[in-house]
């Protein structure tokens, strides 16, 4: 279980065994989506040091065990994400001004600003809202496919979580549920290497977090996390074994958080520099256009218009999202419940006369 | 029409809502085969062998997977054995359940019951006595229910269950099975959101919620024989959303207050009722309002009874406040 799943070759060829054999649409598709959020990345990361939104908690190094596993799933499929996956959003179709809306909390953001960025939701995909409790959304996701079960719906559900999400009570006890009812769940831990400040090393004593499943009763897969296809390849296998009723798989996604934890993060205080540089060596993106360019899709043009594209589609995105004014006050109180208390109706209008509107 | 404890009461509720609605469900531990350590799911897996789950030992499992539950369109109805257990599932409770239609702008909903039995009475020391509520009444987004009664108990519960949104279900467990009243066989339904007042009276009102209830009816009978004071005795059965206008017409008219709870007296939630009558209805008030309460120690084992307010504590209370 050591042995890491590996399908594309330092050339760029791939294992003819493991191989998932994607249609070049889709094996561009992929890599649109991974580019597209280290763009988003970059992008939302200076907008945040200008000011102009709040908050960000970027990806890089981890597109690949982000965007695949959602590939990998079919439209009727759940995913219950962590906060750092915003390929997987637009994976699920997701449109990206909607997202850049939620960044910045404004009258637009479907959440009405009431979550920091990098917290959306998007139902039309089953993509769950997003919480900043690590591991909470674990057992949910059991729930979800025990559910699913019980109405016999063939559905598959998706969680993500980081190393540092091992350790949680919420681990362990969705582990055991999904192990004890055989639920149709994918556990994706994209395990990258460190939670804030603390290396996976001190994060558990077990050797792979893959090894964890034996305990529950089920599968754990070891996968080379910036190898998109490999990830791809164990996240299709683990959809296809839970819906045909052979229950649930944890695949360890082994990737590297390159960037820091988040906007308000500064890695250099515990981590060293050259540990980073080494697995810039592995860019999952690096890695996927030596495959690309195996199969004699990836050109310096390719390159070129994609990377256009992509920033022009973000342009625009930002240039319609800056333009929406703030929620309403109104939205602070609405949502709460279903119908509106009348101890909510109150501090409502109290509001609005100390505000004198 | 049949005579039912409250444990009958939550049973006839439960089977007639499953009956209703193929999307309830029930599970936490030995509500199955054994039908719950009260017996309140007894032979409900008989009727619905696909929808009572006996879960494994973790309530933090119990309810995180029937918020999942819930989020794919089923009404689950977790039961926690005992309230003072349900801590590993705060979380799950207090930071998914009760943000969620907030936090996705109603993309995605809650739509579960917890059961728990909770409060004193069974000399059941620390862990199996609490009344823990004013936790979850602090959290924005959660119902908080308590019936006191058999019949409450059906109706309220069925109204829980159809609710839109999480609620916690808590259940005076001292009065399982010490009161009996004619509850309809079928459908009942007591709103959410409304209390009742259980004695009339005109010179004080007791604001109380589950066994505090009866306590307090208790208590009044005795101020009405012993000291010739009418106590008003109202069941709140709702703590959130709580019926403030229930609250503030009674206590305009009697002019006092006496506040009752079981939980410690510090942050408990009738401190909020107090704050609310201060703020609202201060004019009318001929006197301080009175708290009658556990006290701020832990639950005790042997000394219960004088932990728990009884009559004669409530009682003492009473002539403090028409002392003025």
């Amino acid at each position: 279980m050591g042995d890491l799943l590996r399908v594309i070759k330092d050339d760029g060829s791939t294992d003819p065994e493991l191989d998932p054999e994607l249609s070049p649409s889709d094996a561009v598709r992929l890599y649109r989506l991974m580019l597209m959020e280290r763009i988003l990345d970059t992008r939302m990361l200076a907008l945040q040091r200008q000011g102009r939104i709040g908050f960000y908690g970027p990806s890089v190094g981890q597109e690949a065990t982000i965007v695949a596993p959602a590939l990998a799933l079919d439209a009727g499929d759940w995913v219950f994400p962590q906060y750092r996956e915003p390929g997987a959003a637009l994976a699920r179709g997701m449109p990206l001004l909607d997202l850049v809306n939620q960044f910045m909390g404004n009258a637009a953001d479907a959440v009405h600003g009431r979550q920091m960025p990098c917290h959306y939701v998007f139902r039309a995909g089953n993509y769950m809202s997003i919480s900043s409790c690590v591991g909470t959304q674990i057992p949910l996701a059991v729930g979800a496919a025990w559910a699913a079960k019980i109405r016999g719906d063939r559905i598959v559900t998706l969680a993500f979580f980081g190393d540092g999400g091992t350790s949680t009570s919420d681990f362990h006890v969705g582990m055991n549920f999904a192990g004890a009812f055989h639920t149709p769940t994918v556990f994706v831990c994209n395990n990258n290497q460190w939670a804030i400040s603390l290396p996976v090393a001190r994060q558990t004593a077990s050797e792979t977090i893959a090894q964890k499943a034996l305990a529950y009763g089920f599968d754990g897969v070891r996968v080379d996390g910036n190898d998109a296809l490999a990830v791809y390849r164990a996240a299709r296998d683990a959809v296809k074994k839970a819906r045909a009723g052979g229950g649930p798989t944890l695949l360890e996604c082994v990737t590297y958080r390159i960037g820091p934890h988040s906007s308000s993060d500064d890695p250099s205080r515990y981590r060293d520099e050259k540990e980073v540089e080494r697995w810039r060596l592995r860019d999952p993106l690096t890695v996927y256009r030596r495959y690309l360019k195996h199969l004699r899709i990836w050109t310096e043009e390719f390159e070129e218009n994609i990377e256009k594209a992509i920033g022009d589609e973000i342009t625009e995105a930002v240039r319609l999202a800056e333009v929406n004014p703030p929620p309403p006050i109104e939205s602070l109180f609405g949502d709460v419940y279903a119908e509106m208390p009348p101890h909510l109706e109150e501090e409502l209008e109290d509001l609005k006369r100390v505000r004198g509107r | 029409m049949p005579v039912m404890t409250i444990v009958q009461a939550v049973n006839s509720a439960l089977r007639e809502e499953m009956r209703r609605d193929d999307r309830v469900v029930i599970l936490g531990e030995d509500v199955g085969r054994n039908g719950g350590v009260f017996r309140c799911t007894e032979g409900l897996i008989d009727e619905f062998p696909d929808r009572v789950f006996d879960t494994p030992l973790s309530e933090g499992g119990i309810i995180g997977t029937a918020i999942g539950m819930a989020l794919y369109g089923l009404r689950p109805v977790p039961e926690i054995q005992f309230m003072d257990f349900i801590y590993p599932g705060f979380d799950q409770i207090v930071s998914e359940a009760a943000k969620m239609r907030y936090r996705s702008g109603g993309q995605y909903t809650v739509p579960m019951t917890i059961r728990t039995p909770f409060g004193g009475g069974i000399k059941g020391g620390h862990y199996h006595s609490q009344s823990s509520e004013a936790y979850f009444c602090h959290t924005p987004g959660l119902k908080v229910v308590v019936p006191s009664t058999p019949h409450d108990t059906k109706g309220l519960l069925t109204n829980a269950i159809r609710d839109p949104d999480p609620v916690m279900f808590l259940e005076p467990k001292k009065l399982y099975r010490a009161i009996k009243e004619e509850v309809p066989e079928g459908e009942v339904t007591v709103p959410i959101g409304e209390a009742k007042v259980r004695r009339k009276g005109r010179d004080l009102s007791i604001f109380a919620w589950g066994y505090m209830v009866n306590v307090s009816l208790d208590a009044a009978e005795r101020a009405a024989k012993e000291k010739n004071v009418e106590a008003e005795v109202v069941d709140l059965r709702t703590l959130v959303p709580l019926d403030t206008k229930a609250i503030l017409d009674s206590v305009k008219r009697t002019g006092r207050a006496v506040v009752v709870y079981e939980a410690p007296r510090t942050g408990g939630y009738g401190a909020e009722i107090s704050a609310i009558i201060a703020e609202r209805a201060i004019e009318y008030l001929h006197g301080p309002i009175v708290r009658v309460t556990g006290f701020d120690t832990p639950f005790p084992y042997t000394l219960e009874d004088v932990y728990m307010p009884n009559p004669d504590r409530v009682l003492a209370g009473i002539e403090k406040a028409m002392a003025f």
